[in-house]
């Protein structure tokens, strides 16, 4: 593989692997399967393309685009919480309601970002092959979030936060507000993956209604490949797991797509991804399956 | 000091399935006094319990913490005034969280939380010194997961977590029933000793008459969602298990078979 596709998988499993801190929160940490992020990642694109082509700061741009994907969370939380909805479903609701709010935040299915100023643009002159520049500044950016986020997660919130998640009853006990926890907890993960969105857009240089198609599940390999390799004993740890598995996972897919020889095409990742996940979920299983067996 | 009031707590109501499980039940506890009950199964003993800590609310009547209304505060809220062990010792800890995750979280019952740190030396120092009172070794176990302890273990921690805060009331919903004879005997020589020391108002739900008397200052009994009787000072001194089934028939002009409730 060429050090531009090596390179290019690294990129993106950095910007995946912020959509991976996402999935754990709603998916480990709050054990609410939320597929909000097929919307807020492409949401958080539109929001900081569009910004971008109107003549925001970058950054401000991407702010707001992490803005908007908390807006998203919360209103999928909100569902669930005050009105009661299936989270699943709830999910779901927020995910098809923001096809339209993205088509209508650009006013058309795709924004280019041409010659416009990104991120990015700073560091376009650098002295170092021009493959290197966007990994190493997504580098940057991952780092900072994930530090953030551990502090949260350990924080006394970020305790509370997972109390809620593993046993509410008990939480409540101890005075956590677990509805309010919940709304924070999912609104928390899709900053993060609009924040993705924003980056992925100005990386790309184009943001598109559809592109956020499997984000989900693309989030969910990171997690489970991530948990499968590394260790998960601290949520320090476990947090870089995802990171770790998102990385790993683009990396596998681009040497499959450069295999000429398997015939895959761009087109069947999402097959690919939902087999993987498929398979991750239900190897361990088996093997338990296997076990019970041969001992009865 | 607590003061419930006609309360009722009516399941499915307007259901063919409708069951009134609380019916108008009055009871003050003043502080400090430590109550047990008991009751056959389906009395309302744990739907009381629940009703006091905010989890099932009442449809009718009030319940009044130290003269405060709260009849109507959800859980997370009543927190800081009722501490509660369940019966089932994977209920009332985080098996997923370290000894000291689950202490953390107990640590902050009825404050803020904030974004401070959750695990600090100082509070380290507070559970360490309060688990190597149980003589367990779960002193040196602080960052093993809860869900490596035995039943026993994680009830012992329990009720240290549920204690590690003040509050107006602890509730107890047999609490050592789902442990081997020697360990119920164990946590529940703990509850009386932490119950004694702190002077803690208290309710205790047991399965056993013979430990309803034997422990605490007070012991009443439900039956159908209300109080069958209620005894305590010199009139519960010397009873016996015979005497509160005889209590209980006088009082409800019934007879109560001796195994709708454990004799022990
Ligand atoms: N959440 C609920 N929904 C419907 N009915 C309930 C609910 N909780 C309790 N009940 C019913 O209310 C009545 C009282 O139940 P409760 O659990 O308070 O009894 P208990 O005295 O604790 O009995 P046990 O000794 O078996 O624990 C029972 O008939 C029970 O079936
Ligand atoms: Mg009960």
């Amino acid at each position: 593989m060429s050090s531009i596709a090596f390179f290019g998988a690294v990129e993106s499993g950095l910007l995946f692997g912020l959509v991976a801190f996402g999935v754990f929160i709603a998916f480990r940490v709050l054990d609410f399967p939320d597929l909000t992020v097929d919307g807020s990642f492409p949401l958080g694109a539109a929001v900081a393309a569009t910004l971008i082509v109107t003549g925001w700061n970058p950054w401000l741009a991407t702010a707001m685009a992490m803005v908007a994907g908390c807006m998203a969370g919360a209103v999928t939380a909100w569902l669930n919480v005050r009105l009661q909805i299936l989270n699943l479903l709830a999910s779901i609701l927020t995910m098809i309601a923001l096809y339209s709010i993205n088509l209508r935040i650009m006013g058309k299915p795709n924004v280019a970002l041409l010659g416009d100023e990104t991120v990015f643009t700073p560091f376009e002159n650098w002295d170092i092959p021009f493959y290197l520049i966007n990994p190493i500044i997504l580098s940057g950016f991952v780092l900072v979030v994930y530090l953030l986020f551990v502090r949260f997660m350990t924080s006394e919130l970020g305790l509370a936060m997972r109390a809620t998640g593993v046993n509410a009853k008990m939480a409540r006990a101890n005075g956590v507000h677990t509805g309010r926890l919940t709304i924070l907890g999912v609104a928390v993960a899709n900053g993060m993956v609009g924040l993705a969105g924003a980056l992925f857009a100005q990386s790309q240089g184009t943001a598109d209604v559809t592109m956020g198609v499997g984000t989900i599940v693309i989030g969910l390999a990171a997690v489970i490949g991530g948990e499968a390799i590394l260790s998960t004993r601290t949520i320090a740890r476990w947090i870089f797991a995802c990171l770790i598995g998102a990385i790993l996972y683009r990396l596998a897919i681009a040497v499959a797509l450069n295999a000429d020889w398997i015939g895959l095409k761009a087109q069947d990742l999402n097959l690919i991804t939902a087999v993987l996940v498929t398979l991750a979920i239900v190897m361990p299983r088996m093997k338990l399956l296997k076990r019970k067996g041969g001992q009865a | 000091m607590i003061q419930v009031e006609q309360l009722a707590v009516t399941f499915g109501a307007g259901t063919p399935l409708e069951n009134r499980a609380l019916r108008g039940l009055n009871l003050t506890i003043p502080e400090g006094q430590f109550v047990t009950v008991i009751g056959s199964n389906g009395a309302g003993k744990s739907t009381f319990l629940n009703a006091l800590a905010g989890e099932v609310l009442a449809d009718q009547g009030k319940i009044l913490i130290d003269d405060q209304d709260v009849t109507r505060w959800p859980t997370n809220k009543r927190a800081g005034l009722v501490a509660r062990v369940f019966q089932d010792p994977l209920a009332g800890t985080c098996e997923a969280l370290t000894i000291e995750e689950n202490m953390a979280l107990a640590l902050k019952r009825g404050l803020g939380r904030g974004l401070s740190r959750s695990i600090r030396h100082e509070y380290q120092e507070i559970f360490k010194e309060r688990l190597a009172r149980l003589g367990l070794g779960l002193e040196k176990r602080l960052g093993d997961r809860m869900g490596l302890l035995s039943g026993g273990q994680r009830q012992a921690v329990s009720l240290l977590m549920a204690t590690l805060q003040p509050m107006k009331i602890l509730l107890l919903d047999e609490h050592t029933a789902a442990l081997d004879p020697k360990t119920a005997a164990f946590v529940l020589e703990l509850t009386k000793n932490i119950i004694e020391e702190q002077n803690l108002t208290a309710l205790m739900v047991t399965h056993s008459m013979r430990q309803a008397l034997d422990v605490g200052d007070r012991t009443l009994m439900l039956h159908e969602g209300n109080i069958a009787f209620d005894v305590e000072g010199a009139e519960r001194e010397g009873l016996d298990v015979p005497d509160l089934l005889a209590l209980f028939s006088k009082t409800k002009g019934e007879e109560l078979s001796d195994d709708s409730l454990l004799l022990g």
